[in-house]
């Protein structure tokens, strides 16, 4: 049997061993009493060739040639060989969480430094190990903040991704938490209604940096105001952003969280990804989740272990910052080892490709007739254009001829049905780009 | 010990990148501009594996030691599921591309993984439904109260504000309920570690949302009134809540949605066989009787009569949308390659040789440790070092020697209803000679308790480093090196 | 007048005021202690209410107010120094002083002879 292994022999030695006379015997003896279900709908066991040649044929009735001009929040980037190189290694995947820190500095070395990047990256001094992913960190954010300021409204800007306030819906349902969406422009997250919002009970306030439709906006003096209410303010990022933007640790927010697949991470149809979360040094023994400190052993030297651990579920329980135990360690892995790879100029590189693929995208799909500017100030690679019909059926159409032009609004924003948000990244070329403006011409 | 940041020099690269075909021009204005470059490393492709390469050598894992991790099956993750998972056509697929029109047509293989995953666990444990959705063993958790609160409040019994939760329970339990908006009440266990029935009676009552029960529990043992537990909860109008983080323990051999169980989770990271990476990403998946299907979040995989697979996004009473997409993908496709390897009779003889290897090291260990109850257990058996402790030598203590011998150590200090725990879980991949050696091990430190307790307590000696200060690591935390 | 609860914490009475710590016996219970999350100035608290909660590397402990008050001042010094309660625990690792205290309540609390008769229950 795969995965199994005793041999009949061991196991009628090791039967005999423990007194019992077969494993009926055993399953008696250990009060398993209940009836053995047939799972007569669960087929024969399959050889490693047999499954790996069914699962590659489930594989290839998956396009994964498209053009994709699809991101909303999760992008198609470059992914170094390198990081699969390392992540695939079973010292790091076959371990478990680092609670023995003697035999697992390899892990714990890796979180800090990976805690490390990503405070240089979003200008934040603290960060935890990572969370689920983007929208689950933001939940998180939300009760970080409910916590800090023991007051329990929220107000967020629907400007903020749809599917992350779709979750924030969910999980504050049963939670007596007022949570307030203000509806925003694709140019204005709606700072000034926000604002009108926030109050002496207000928690926090979400927005999103650039926001949903890729639009970059000042936040600084916002900042400010939030903190004369002493709300706190809370940003969800896009991290490959960040190499061109102003940190938002400069911006004065109090929490910072993105989805990190863009780091590294492979698309991986849904997950996993990687939740970050990075706060100011006053929230740090609120903050969620593991989080990996330096120390010293025994001999004074230099070493890693996870620390602050007085927050979480295994120690405190009912009254422990969140319920999370298992995180996204080795996305967090693929994400340090990006960022080691492209390193400071790539990270940039990277960057400015995808603002200057994106800005001649926009400026091609425009010169389309029919096709017209909605916002588009200022964007970093990803924007909105109007189009002439429905962008649902228009996207479909462009599906056929090995298009994915975008993601249509009016799924989420029921007054932008012929809006279509479209990203673009280093990965697309002049010529696909300029595929597209021609399907799309041709499709209208 | 050098960080990443201390290797490497201005203008070192460690990855070539396209060049720029189109105008340089963005639309990133200066005021929007960062000032100064994050400080990321600058280091050549070859520092970066070399740095990374050497770290993963620090690390023991399931790949290289005997990890015994108790109440966390630490078994052998199967090559065969990374390489399934590593498929382009899985890997580089866009979640968004089935909520595209026509875009459905194109995710028809991963639609289809997901649905098989469901229908086979639900054969598996013996449920209705089953959503792939939740991310970890804990959101799973999370989901499943959020599942209950729904049900109740559906029927508009809002008095339901009371989950039971054993004392003998992970921490997770509590901490679930509470972000699920619940108050948690702690039923006390009896001394095998089943809940004690007497006490479960006086805390049952018109505030019963329901109870979470790990099973079998957290001491490794059945609870032979499992169903009468369940019986007792239904009967006050309250939900039955199945823990499956040791479902290896019974796999194949009992279907918790047939014994009284409303609602379940699995840890795929644990009975399924996926890595746990250091930490994660595992997956949870959240499993219903008829009850609480109308409550399942959305988005749903749904088979057309023509065979074909389609996500269905409204359903009325759902509790709406826990994760952003269909679930931890990569991790579900791992765990559907091993179910498929395995097939019916595989997956039963899962549970037997899990038993088996616990059982036997049970036995054999029996004599050098105290144990709370003596009796076969099920996948882990758990010891007390309470009378090393009496010599001053520690359950810690004696983890840490036998990390220089070889092997990862037990678990230590849980569950926290046994003084000086240590539960032990070989898993079935292990062989009988592997337990051999640790026994063998074990039994060798136990006995230098008496004749050399120094050489213990300044275990381990042979790692990278040996005992780090703890303490000042929490006192003046150092998160970053910035 | 100093008294101890049956939660270890001990109350100095001098005048109208009360401080508020720790005992030594709970000190040396929780070990090395890493933080200490202090109440807030002017908070408000009945008896049985957390004033802040005591951490050392593996357990949290919630101090409990033995006596109603409102917050005059906290030990700001056990922000960056909260070893200062394992040296020290009745003296320099004091948590808080309270106001408006009602004293009628101190009689349900310990004195320091009936406190050491309590703790020779516990061993």
């Amino acid at each position: 049997m795969p995965y199994i292994a005793n041999t009949s022999e061991d196991q009628q030695a090791m039967l005999a061993a423990i007194s019992c006379a077969d494993f009926t015997d055993m399953w008696r003896k250990s009060q398993v009493t209940v009836p053995e279900p047939p799972l007569l709908n669960i087929p024969e066991g399959m050889s490693e060739f047999e499954v790996i040649s069914k699962l590659r044929k489930l594989a290839a009735k998956n396009a994964t040639e498209l053009h994709t001009f699809i991101g909303a929040g999760y992008y198609d980037h470059i992914i170094p060989a390198a990081v699969s190189e390392i992540t695939g290694r079973s010292e790091f995947y076959t371990a478990y969480t680092p609670y023995q820190p003697e035999a697992s500095q390899g892990t714990l070395q890796a979180i800090y430094e990976y805690q490390s990047m990503i405070c240089r990256l979003t200008g934040m001094p603290v960060s935890n190990a990572s969370l689920y992913d983007g929208g689950t960190a933001l939940f998180e954010a939300m009760m970080l903040a409910i916590r800090t300021t023991r007051r329990r409204q929220v107000v967020v800007s629907e400007a903020v991704s749809p599917i992350f306030r779709k979750m924030l819906d969910a999980y504050s349902s049963n939670l007596n938490i007022e949570l307030i969406q203000i509806s925003a422009g694709i140019d204005d997250s709606a700072q000034k209604e926000l604002l009108k919002a926030v109050s002496e009970r207000t928690a926090c306030v979400i927005v999103q940096y650039p926001n949903f439709f890729g639009t970059i906006e000042a936040w600084s003096e916002f900042n400010e105001k939030v903190h004369e209410k002493k709300a706190l303010s809370v940003c969800s990022t896009y991290p490959v952003s960040l190499a061109l933007l102003t940190p938002p640790g400069e911006l004065d927010f109090d929490i910072v969280t993105a989805e990190g697949q863009s780091l590294g991470n492979n698309l991986n149809f849904g997950g996993p990804y990687l939740g970050i979360m990075a706060v100011t040094e006053k929230l740090m023994r609120k903050m969620p989740g593991r989080v990996c400190g330096r120390t010293v052993d025994s001999e004074g030297k230099d070493g890693f272990v996870l620390t602050l651990q007085t927050r979480e579920q295994h120690i405190r329980r009912e009254s422990a910052m969140s319920n999370i135990c298992s995180n996204e360690s080795l996305c967090a892995l693929s994400a340090l080892v990006y960022l080691a790879c492209v390193g400071k100029q790539g990270l940039i590189q990277v960057a400015e490709l995808c603002a200057a693929k994106a800005a001649y995208a926009r400026q091609l799909l425009l010169e389309i007739e029919g096709v017209e500017a909605v916002g588009g100030n200022a964007f970093f690679n990803e924007f909105v254009i109007q189009l002439p019909g429905d962008a649902a059926e228009i996207v479909g159409k462009l599906i056929d001829k090995g298009f994915a032009a975008g993601f249509p609004l009016g799924r989420y924003y029921p007054g932008r049905k012929n809006q279509l948000l479209v990203a673009v990244t280093e990965k697309r070329t002049k010529e696909e780009i300029k595929a597209l403006a021609t399907a799309l011409e041709a499709v209208l | 010990m050098k960080l990443i940041f201390d290797k490497g020099k201005p203008g070192r690269r460690g990855s070539s990148l396209p060049k720029m075909d189109v105008p340089p021009e963005n639309a990133v204005p200066a005021q929007f501009r960062r000032r100064t470059a994050a400080k990321l490393p600058e280091v050549s492709e070859q520092d970066v594996i070399r740095h990374y390469t050497l770290l993963s050598r620090k690390n023991m894992g399931v790949d290289t030691n005997f990890y015994p991790l108790g109440s966390c099956t630490m078994k052998y993750n199967p090559k065969v599921n990374e390489r399934a998972a590593s498929l382009p056509g899985f890997a580089e697929l866009h979640p968004l591309l089935p909520q595209l029109r026509r875009g459905g047509a194109l995710t028809q293989g991963a639609l289809e993984v997901i649905y098989e995953t469901q229908r086979l666990l639900c054969e598996l444990l013996g449920f209705a439904d089953c959503t792939m959705q939740p991310l970890a063993g804990a959101h799973g958790e999370l989901t499943g109260i959020m599942l209950i609160a729904a049900y109740h409040k559906a029927r508009g019994d809002h008095a339901r504000k009371v989950l039971l939760i054993p004392d003998a329970a992970h921490g997770t339990n509590p901490a679930s309920a509470m972000v699920g908006g619940f108050i948690t009440q702690t039923v006390a266990s009896d001394a095998e570690g089943n809940v004690d029935i007497e006490d479960l009676k006086k805390h049952l009552g018109p505030d019963t949302a329901g109870l979470m029960l790990t099973c079998p529990n957290t001491l490794g043992l059945f609870d032979k009134n499992v169903q009468e537990v369940c019986r007792l909860v239904h009967e006050t109008g309250g939900l039955n809540y199945c823990d499956g983080a040791n479902q290896n323990a019974v796999m194949g051999r009992v279907c918790p949605g047939q014994i009284g169980f409303d609602v379940m989770h699995v840890n795929i990271h644990k009975s399924f066989s996926t890595p746990h990476g250091g930490g994660g990403p595992g997956a949870g998946p959240v499993l219903v009787g008829e009850c609480l299907v109308p409550y399942l979040p959305v988005s749903r995989v749904e088979k057309r009569d023509d065979g074909t697979y389609t996500l269905r996004y409204h359903c009325e009473e759902s509790i709406g949308y826990i994760a952003p997409f269909y679930g931890n993908f990569g991790i579900i496709l791992r765990a559907y390659a091993y179910i498929l390897t395995l097939g019916r009779e595989g997956l039963k003889r899962i549970s037997e040789n899990a038993v088996l290897n616990a059982n036997y090291m049970r036995v054999r260990l029996a004599p050098y440790f105290d144990q709370k109850v003596d009796r076969p257990c099920m996948h882990e058996c758990v010891f007390s070092a309470a009378p090393q402790a009496k010599k001053g030598v520690h359950a810690l203590d004696i983890a840490k020697a036998l990390i220089d011998r070889g092997f990862h150590p037990p678990t230590m200090y849980f569950p926290l209803i046994v003084h000086e725990a240590l539960m032990i879980e070989p898993t079935e991949t292990e062989s009988k000679e592997t337990l051999d050696e640790f026994i063998d091990a074990l039994i060798e430190v136990v006995k230098l308790v008496d004749t050399d307790p120094e050489s213990i307590l300044a275990a381990p000696v042979t790692t990278p480093v040996r005992r780090l200060d703890e303490t000042s690591a929490a006192r003046n935390p150092n998160l970053a090196d910035i | 007048m100093k008294y101890y609860s049956e939660e270890h914490e001990w109350i100095l009475v001098e005048d109208d005021e009360a401080t508020i710590g720790i005992s030594e016996y709970a000190a040396a219970e929780l070990g090395d202690i890493t933080y200490v999350e202090l109440p807030m100035e002017d908070d408000d608290v009945i008896v049985g209410d957390t004033l802040g909660v005591i951490e050392s590397v593996k357990a949290a402990s919630d101090v409990y107010s033995p006596i109603t008050g409102t917050v005059i001042e906290v030990n700001s010094e056990l922000e960056d120094n909260p070893g200062l309660i394992n040296e020290s625990a009745e003296k320099a690792g004091w948590i808080c002083k309270l106001g408006n205290i009602d004293v009628a309540e101190l009689d349900d609390l310990m004195t320091p002879d009936a406190y050491a008769k309590y703790l020779k229950t516990l061993a």
